[in-house]
């Protein structure tokens, strides 16, 4: 929907249909943790990721739409020597590139978050951590229904519970798509499916180096404002917010082996929940109230691709792993540049396809927050 | 939680005892200096990544710490069979 927007807004192109095989905002983009940072370790993912924290700053505004961005500000505890000396290096190319982030004491981290456990003698105990003042969370369905409603009014239709079966293809380059409604003709078709990208990649006869795999969240009953930041860890595997609601958000890792079928491993949410309450000890007696999956692309480097196909015309933005929305902006941003110019955004650039043969990876895979 | 039967063990254990390895019978090339860079990136990095039935590697680490191979689909996790590393799977098909 963001692609569809900025193709409509910055490069005058309307004549734009946006498949959804399900409803607007029935899938990831409204079933993650709505955490936004741009604290990426390698210079072309931190780029990419601050451009869209930058969108983000004036997204409600630019949309005419309150997408509730609250820069409440992201803490990524360190649990050992070795997670502190990544953080150390990680806040200092941070701040290289520009972008906000200090290292804190346990101390500082208390003050933040009250309610957390600093306790040195719990079984992690927390030796500290970086801190994005910028970052924060945003409201995902909003942001979903912002970016349609601003895009429809530019003249992009959205056609909903229609499924993209095919994608026709003549001399090496793209003709148009086969829907469960019928064809529709198109000289440009740019696919961003997430979790299903494989299988529609597999349509036009391509193969793409992503796996998929379930990512799991639950959320609470609502209480009274306790948390007023994000805190996440990445070495014991959980992270929460509280949401304007009042129901904690907590995200869980993904699962180890591919998956399709939207519901995790019972395993990996037992995991995260023993992470949150050994965290914030107070969190024990909350009742959860709903848990689910959603199916994820993870590439190798935990990376996107954005990036043209060997089939003219057929453009990809996908591999966004278990980090996606927080690129919503940037990611619609210089994928719609990509595909109306026909050539890579200078952002884009870095992350194309032709990296996994070529061997120039962005491992990001400790700044990704939930290892792939 | 997957149930998995370890054909080395020869008994049903819970999916915590093991450890996922990624698809299976993809072999190592035989002389790797001589692939090009794109046989060389599709051997290390590109899988099937298929919706329904998969063929791939699991390690009993918490067991017998051996390897072997699991039939299972994707969509509905059912494991359908498991088979030592070398043997060739019983059931194969792309989806379910």
């Amino acid at each position: 929907m963001a692609t569809a927007y900025y193709l409509a807004k910055e490069h005058g192109i309307t004549n734009v249909a946006v498949i959804e095989k399900g409803y607007l905002g029935g899938g990831n983009t409204a079933r993650n943790t709505t955490i936004i940072r741009s604290n990426y370790l390698w210079d072309e993912a931190a780029q990419l990721y601050e451009l869209s924290l930058k969108l983000w700053e004036g997204l409600s505004k630019e949309l005419n739409y309150n997408v509730m961005f609250s820069q409440r500000g992201v803490l990524n505890l360190g649990h050992n020597l070795q997670d502190m000396r990544d953080i150390e290096r990680r806040v200092n190319a941070n701040r290289l590139n520009g972008i906000d982030g200090e290292v804190v004491t346990p101390e500082r981290i208390k003050e933040i978050a009250p309610l957390i456990n600093i306790s040195p003698n719990c079984r992690y105990p927390i030796l500290g951590a970086s801190w994005q003042p910028r970052g924060g969370t945003a409201r995902h369905d909003a942001v979903a229904w912002g970016y349609a409603r601003a895009a429809d009014a530019l003249g992009v239709d959205m056609i909903q519970q229609t499924e993209v079966i095919g994608i026709r293809r003549k001399d090496g380059a793209v003709v148009g798509v086969e829907t469960s409604k019928g064809f529709i003709g198109a000289r440009k078709v740019a696919c961003v499916t997430a979790g299903s990208s494989g299988l529609v990649a597999g349509m036009a006869g391509l193969r793409l180096p992503v796996e998929s795999r379930p990512l799991q969240a639950l959320v609470s009953e609502p209480v009274k404002p306790c948390l007023d930041t994000v805190v996440m860890s990445n070495a014991v595997h959980g992270y929460v917010s509280q949401s304007d609601k009042g129901d904690l958000v907590i995200g869980a890792g993904v699962d180890s082996y591919n998956g399709y079928g939207q519901r995790g491993s019972f395993n990996i949410i037992e995991h995260t929940v023993q992470a949150i309450c050994e965290l914030f000890p107070a969190f024990s007696r909350i009742q959860m109230n709903r848990q689910w999956g959603g199916i994820v692309d993870t590439c190798p480097d935990a990376c996107p691709i954005i990036s043209k196909t060997s089939v003219d015309g057929l453009y990809f933005n996908c591999g966004w792993g278990t980090g996606g929305f927080k690129a919503t902006p940037g990611s619609g941003f210089v994928f719609a540049d990509t595909v109306a110019n026909d050539r890579p955004h200078p952002l884009a650039a870095a992350f194309n396809i032709g990296r996994f043969n070529t061997g120039a990876l962005i491992d990001e895979h400790g700044a990704a927050g939930v290892a792939h | 939680m997957l149930l998995i039967y370890c054909p080395h063990c020869l008994e049903y254990r819970e999916e915590e005892e093991f450890s996922y390895g990624g698809e299976a019978h993809i072999s190592r090339p035989v002389d790797p200096e001589k692939l090009t860079d794109e046989e060389w990136g599709d051997y290390l990095f590109f899988r099937k990544n298929p919706k329904g039935i998969h063929h791939e590697m699991w390690f009993h680490s918490s067991g017998c710490r051996r390897y072997f191979n699991v039939t299972r689909d994707t969509l509905t996790y059912e494991i359908l069979e498991t088979y030592e590393v070398g043997c060739t799977p019983k059931i194969t098909g792309i989806s379910s």
